[in-house]
């Protein structure tokens, strides 16, 4: 066999691979543990390499155009037997990508930020658990599927927010998790139910061939999209987020940026492809909706920041802020889809929410680690106890400047792009909603600039006097993402064009994605 | 082969564009500019002297830690003229589980509200 050969093998089975890699790390990592901290380590670091490289893999062939399917089970769709079926178009690999990033990033960084920790072979083995439920709840093509990785992810995570058990408000705050994942578990499953006993079908592609949009299946929409947007973080739902992104180490916090934005593709999903074709049906917009939870999203996220005073908690609140912001931009481009008018408008606000799903989990993922930094120098997230650490920590400084212009769509930073897109296309729908998103991303500026004077300016405080860098590990980590922040931004036409836009047309165009499963369907177009 | 040409493409955002190496050309000139001001000034600036110490209008300079501007005194103003939307906003994060919950059964209720008992009142319409 020769390296031609091997690739197009391992394209074949990339989607299987993705979850079973990570899944089996997962298993693998306690006993390897046992061996040598050090060795588990690199053992991880490796597992989640070689999870990325199929991800990219896959990718480089998604984004031209295709979409891959994988099928557990018969292939014979006749055969009335279980058969799982993994669907990768676009989106779900634009959705990976970033997962799988933020995962390897963040234990690059839990190198040295969690060295003095112990059971950190539950630890490993959690985040690649994690990992695993992430990628599997973006590749999969079926709704049970989904809700089983949904709740790997869960539980895994919940486990990881409490893992500091000497602290009582981290156990709290994984409690708050779990209680709030089951809850909205429960109602997705639910949801689930009501299309069995209507289509008997779980996959999803066939349930959108089939949508009739009946009373049940409204119920079954509410109960998705109320269940989904908790677990993104969507505003008033978004209370768990705030304590569980604070109280969890800031490697996980990372890793949870990726879990919430996994719940929003799911959001995404059920509107575009499960209810593609049953939008013409509705007479009151789910875009609308999607909107209006954007904009209280923002609003809602950016005052609470503002009136902080914990580091990590003030990060919490803005990322829900920049949550509203890919609702907005992907709820207008469902809005003003239907609109033949509008195809341009649409297509940009969706380009603009989906390009800043990317650079939300960059930008805020860099915060929380310059945050988790601060933490591992100084034992302190107080911003009335902190100051003067620019003087100690240069390159966290650094770090932490670009993370703020970014988070804040100050150009030329990745955020500005992808909000540029989201102003001018929400502009064109109603330019209230545009004026609203600047003032919020001002109200973005003005907390970081809160942080950056309080904890990172004024004299030299005596208690921070020894307080030095972190370790190198950190510094690759922070500095990788910085440098994809910049990448991204000098360049975001080179990405938008390559992987942002065949992520927005793969939503737009669900009926490609229901043909790779039923080929006889004619909607979607 | 590897071309510049890619890397030097202007965003085009559908009714605007956006180039971000310009606008980097045009901060390094602006830099450039006040770097050139700047050495206009004067050069009998002396460190390490009494031309670096504070001065607080005569009054004594206080300790280190006190002489930081806090997390909680910025924004004091904007905080505290527009108190009661924070203390609401306080208000509705108890930090209570139950309360969480609560709000997910409000906000599916009002999607059930909006999205079928609007939609029968928009067909009867």
């Amino acid at each position: 066999m020769n390296v031609a050969d091997l690739i197009d093998l391992l394209l074949q089975h990339s989607p299987a691979l993705i979850v079973a890699v990570p899944l089996l790390g997962a298993f693998i990592t306690p006993l390897i543990s046992r061996l040598n901290d050090k060795v588990r380590n690199v053992f991880v670091i490796l597992t989640l390499g070689l999870t990325a490289s199929l991800v990219f893999l896959l990718a480089s062939d998604v984004f031209t155009g295709n979409i891959h399917t994988y099928i557990f089970g018969s292939q014979d769709l006749a055969l009335p037997v279980v058969r799982i079926l993994f669907e990768v178009d676009a989106m779900s690999a634009f959705m990976a990508i970033i997962s799988v990033i933020l995962s390897l990033v963040a234990v690059i960084y839990s190198w040295s930020f969690m060295k003095e920790n112990t059971g950190l072979d539950k630890y490993y083995t959690l985040i690649l658990l994690m990992t695993a439920g992430m990628l599997g709840m973006e590749l999969t093509g079926d709704l049970f599927n989904f809700f089983v990785f949904l709740e790997i992810t869960s539980i895994s995570s919940a486990a990881l927010v409490a893992f500091w058990t000497n602290k009582a408000k981290s156990v709290e705050a994984g409690f708050k998790y779990i209680v709030i994942s089951t809850i909205g578990a429960l109602f997705i499953l639910f949801s689930i139910a009501l299309f069995y006993g209507q289509y008997n079908a779980l996959n999803m592609a066939m349930i959108a061939s089939a949508m009739q949009y009946t009373f049940l299946d409204k119920i079954a929409l509410v109960l998705l999209i109320a269940a989904l947007a908790m677990k993104a973080g969507v505003v008033p739902m978004h209370m768990w987020l705030p304590d569980a992104y604070s109280k969890a180490p800031s490697s996980v916090t990372l890793i949870l940026v990726g879990a919430t934005q996994a719940s929003l593709y799911g959001v995404f999903r059920v509107c575009f492809t499960i209810y593609g074709g049953a939008i013409n049906l509705s007479s009151i917009s789910i875009g609308w909706i999607l909107v209006i939870l954007g904009i209280i999203t923002m609003l809602l996220g950016v005052a609470m920041a503002i009136i902080q005073t914990d580091f990590k908690r003030l990060i919490a609140f803005s990322a829900v802020a920049e949550i509203g912001y890919m609702l907005l931009g992907i709820g207008t481009g469902l809005v003003v889809m239907l609109n033949p008018e509008m195809t341009a408008t649409g297509l940009a606000a969706m380009k603009g929410g989906i390009f800043h799903i990317m650079n939300d989990a960059l930008d805020v993922g860099l915060l929380f680690l310059v945050a988790g930094a601060i933490y591992y120098a100084t034992k302190e997230t107080s911003l009335n106890k902190l100051g003067g650490l620019a003087r100690n920590m240069k390159y966290t400084t650094v770090f932490f400047i670009i993370g703020l212009l970014a988070v804040s769509g100050m150009p030329p930073m990745n955020g500005f792009a992808s909000k540029l897109l989201i102003y001018e296309s929400t502009y064109q729908l109603n330019p209230i909603l545009s004026i609203i998103a600047i003032l919020s991303s001002i109200m973005l500026l003005a907390v970081f600039v809160k942080v950056f004077h309080s904890a990172f300016l004024g004299p030299a405080l005596p208690k921070f006097e020894n307080v030095k860098e972190v370790p190198k590990s950190m510094l690759i980590a922070m500095g990788t993402i910085a440098t994809i922040i910049i990448i991204f931004g000098l360049f975001p036409e080179i990405i938008v064009n390559s992987i942002v836009e065949p992520a927005a047309n793969a939503l737009i165009n669900y009926g490609d994605y229901v043909r790779e499963v039923i080929p006889s369907f004619t909607g979607g177009v | 082969m590897f071309t510049l040409e890619p890397l030097l493409e202007t965003f085009q955002t559908g009714s605007g564009f956006w180039s971000p190496i310009i606008w980097i050309v045009a901060i390094i000139v602006a830099f450039l500019v006040a770097v050139i001001l700047r050495g206009f000034g004067k050069k009998e600036y002396k460190e390490k002297t009494g031309q670096t110490q504070a001065f607080l209008s005569g009054n004594p300079e206080y300790e280190k830690e006190q002489m930081h501007i806090k997390g909680s005194n910025l924004y004091w103003g904007f905080t505290e003229s527009l108190e009661w939307v924070f203390d609401a906003l306080k208000k509705m994060h108890t930090g209570n589980v139950s309360d969480y919950a609560l709000w997910f059964v409000i906000v599916v209720a009002i999607l059930f509200i909006v999205l079928i008992t609007g939609e029968n009142l928009m067909g009867a319409i």
